[in-house]
């Protein structure tokens, strides 16, 4: 069996060594205008000089590098082949090799995540985009519930997130509410609105569906823009008081009685110091909504929401109330995403309707189906690349938006279903693998 | 077969089911005795999944009513309850026609959500759930056994793990009827649960039927066209075709009845299509019936 394999796909060490040699021939004759020649500054004259040393160097790296390239990729090829050859492991088996490898990408993203503040601390633009990261990570936690678990199609999740937002913003400018004090509210609130926008749509799937939830956000944020006296209108909310670490302020100078962050733990004042306190405020209430999704997965309300997205029908005959299990997952949904708008709300200290248009609730969704519906960890790998993937972009200016574009449509054509696809069952009769194994094995 | 008669579990009383002008069932009265087999038989299109349709709530029945003489919650009046309580509280469970599995889900998954509202329940609205508590978690292994069970039951134990979707046919249809079993059924409803098994394989469904109704006393309403399985397991038979019952009884009876011979098994299709129409059209001018 192997035999055939390698004569189908690796070539003999002799064809390998000429075909690196022709690449090293290549990188030569480009090599020697390119590295060979240089220009330098003779006293204010240009003079040619050579580096055959270096160049020397590149055709060998060039050398070395396409042997290398090439037995990776005939390695790769050939266990690919053998594995579906030789069907010794099985799908299951598979998938839970795939599982464990995310689980290990999940605990390096999550010691990264812990470790990013302390290595960039004097690094605001760093410390920003990554809070930015993780408002959309929890953003898409959230309506991971809604589109990726039960299936229901939103694109107006914006909509809760300006609830939250907006509650937070009213209630502690208003009414002088801590933020701590608000969030509950806040999320709850937020939460009502989803079952609000979940009873009229009860009856309805897929594109009827989408279309109402485009509505409704729309409804909210015309309402946000116009209702002046309410909102703000279209000039928002502005100074919006800031989260305090347990009562204490970052500000530079403490308010009457009261102290700052930085005096009470004997710190010079540094404005970096309010910026990474947020960053973790929003990493550990990212990380409180990954524990509570993945719980709720794993119970029956979570299993519902997942048979709901396979078969509606079947449920009603399974005796499933199905109009709960949509209102809950809703209801769900948009707690999550009112807690990420508390946050924001709480991390700009001004809001306004210009935050929550359609093309934010786009971008979320994006999120969803980039990162593999109902996937936790595909959500963080779709966050981080399309935050970050604009942010690198500035250096096309105007293309920017372009490219945001193009990489999304090239991740759709790769990965179909997302970039993590897999689905990890909420239960299993046999515990592991192995145990699987050997049951193919007695068979 | 179960020997002694246990009386009458559900009775379909002049069922008429109209869509705009198309009656697709047409004063149908019918009676299930409890702890047996019942097979309904009859031409494509003659109302047999409607009738299902109206009994597990999927349909609300234009005029007619469907008495289930529930064991433990006495009478309950099927075509008022919305579906998911026909299957919730009536226990009345069905499998579909075209198989309808949560097919990204493992097939333990499926069977767990089965037991939705008993686990439901026992998560005391997800809080006991959420933290595990004792109560839910007992719960849960509950319903792993159970599922585990019926999986063993049905030879399916070494899939349980699989997503549903990927697998085959005829483990599928086996797959649908381990997941009704799960919830509990008082009256379980097969719409053609032979349709694409090999002879063995419905072999081995027979047998199934005969063990849920004769060792556990499952009442079975059975829609079927493979005859080797409908002649063999049912207690009871009913005929219908243009959403009419045209004959019923036991299958030797109803094998032997001329007109269920003539308009359905002994020719083909069309021509007993066009029989039965003939039959029926006959009724109607003369009550006492011209042979066709």
């Amino acid at each position: 069996m192997s035999a055939v394999v390698f004569a189908r796909h690796a070539m003999t060490p002799a064809e390998r060594l000429r075909d690196a040699g022709w690449v090293a021939f290549v990188g030569l004759i480009l090599g020697v205008p390119l590295i060979g020649l240089t220009t330098v500054d003779v006293g204010g004259r240009l003079g040619v000089e050579t580096r055959f040393g270096l160049l020397a160097a590149f055709v060998a790296a060039a050398f070395a590098g396409r042997l290398a390239l090439r037995w990776g990729i005939d390695h790769m090829r050939n266990r690919k082949l053998a594995r579906e050859q030789a069907s010794t492991t099985t799908a299951a088996q598979r998938a839970h090799g795939a599982q464990r490898l995310v689980n290990i990408v999940g605990w390096v993203a999550l010691g990264a995540s812990i470790a990013l503040p302390i290595v960039y601390s004097d690094n605001r633009y760093v410390v920003d985009t990554a809070t930015t990261v993780l408002i959309y990570v929890m953003l898409g936690w959230g309506l991971n519930v809604v589109v990726g678990l039960a299936g229901l199609l939103d694109l107006g999740y914006v909509a809760f997130y300006a609830v939250g937002a907006y509650s937070y913003a009213l209630l502690s400018t208003q009414y002088g509410w801590g933020f701590w004090e608000a969030l509950p509210v806040s999320g709850a609130l937020a939460a009502s609105f989803g079952i609000l926008l979940g009873y009229p749509i009860l009856r309805l799937r897929g594109d009827y569906l989408a279309i109402v939830t485009l509505g409704f956000g729309e409804i909210i944020r015309v309402i946000l823009v116009n209702w002046t006296e309410f909102s703000g209108g279209p000039n928002g909310i502005s100074s919006i008081p800031r989260p305090s670490f347990f009562g204490l302020e970052f500000t530079r100078r403490p308010a009457e009685g009261e102290q700052t962050f930085a005096g009470f733990f004997g710190l010079d004042f540094s404005a970096m110091h309010r910026l990474i306190f947020l960053y973790y405020l929003i990493l550990v209430l990212a990380l409180l909504t990954h524990v509570f999704v993945s719980r709720l997965r794993k119970l029956p309300v979570g299993r519902a929401w997942e048979a709901l997205r396979e078969d509606e029908i079947a449920c009603q005959a399974m005796g499933m109330n199905t109009t709960n299990i949509k209102l809950s997952a809703f209801a769900i949904g948009a707690m999550l995403g009112g807690f990420a708008g508390v946050f924001f709300a709480a991390r700009q200290g001004f809001i306004s309707p210009e935050s929550f248009t359609f093309t934010e609730s786009a971008i979320i969704l994006a999120i969803v189906v980039l990162g593999g519906m109902g996937s936790q960890m595909g959500v963080v790998l779709a966050a981080t690349l399309l935050v970050l993937i604009p942010e690198f972009g500035r250096n096309f200016s105007e293309y920017r938006m372009l490219l945001f574009g193009a990489a999304m449509v090239l991740i759709m054509v790769w990965k179909p279903g997302g970039l993590l696809s897999h689905r990890e069952p909420t239960v299993r009769l046999q515990a592991t693998g192995a145990a699987a194994s050997d049951k193919e094995g007695a068979r | 077969m179960s020997a002694h008669d246990k009386g009458t579990l559900l009775s379909v009383r002049k069922l008429t089911m109209r869509f705009g002008g198309l009656t697709a069932i047409d004063d149908l009265s019918l009676e299930v005795p409890a702890g047996k087999i019942t097979g309904i038989i009859g031409p494509n299109g003659a109302g047999k999944t409607t009738l299902f349709n109206c009994l597990t709530g999927f349909y609300k029945p234009t005029t007619g009513t469907l008495r289930l003489a529930h064991p433990v919650r006495g009478e309950l009046r099927l075509e008022k309850l919305p579906s998911h309580r026909v299957a919730r509280d009536a226990q009345v469970v069905r499998t579909f026609q075209n198989i309808r599995l949560f097919p990204k889900m493992t097939v333990l998954e499926n069977l767990i959500v089965a037991q939705h509202n008993v686990l439901q329940r026992a998560s005391k609205f997800s809080i006991a759930g959420i933290f595990k508590l004792p109560g839910y978690r007992q719960a849960e292994r509950a319903a792993i056994e159970r599922a585990a069970m019926w999986l063993e039951r049905l030879k399916l134990t070494h899939l349980a793990d699989d997503p549903a979707g990927a697998l085959p046919y005829g483990i599928q249809r086996r797959i649908e009827i381990a997941r009704a079993l799960c919830v509990d059924p008082v009256l379980l409803c097969l719409d053609e649960p032979a349709a694409g098994l090999n002879p063995r394989e419905s072999a081995e469904l027979n047998e199934l039927l005969l063990y849920l109704c004769g060792e556990l006393d499952i009442a079975i309403l059975l829609i079927e066209h493979d005859m080797s399985v409908v002649m063999n397991v049912s207690d009871h038979i009913g005929v219908i075709s243009y959403g009419r019952k045209i004959a019923e009884g036991t299958p030797e009876q109803v094998r032997n009845d001329p007109e269920v011979i003539k308009a359905y098994l002994g020719e083909d299709e069309d021509e007993a299509e066009e029989a039965i129409a003939r039959k029926i059209a006959a009724e109607g001018s003369n009550e006492e019936g011209q042979p066709a």
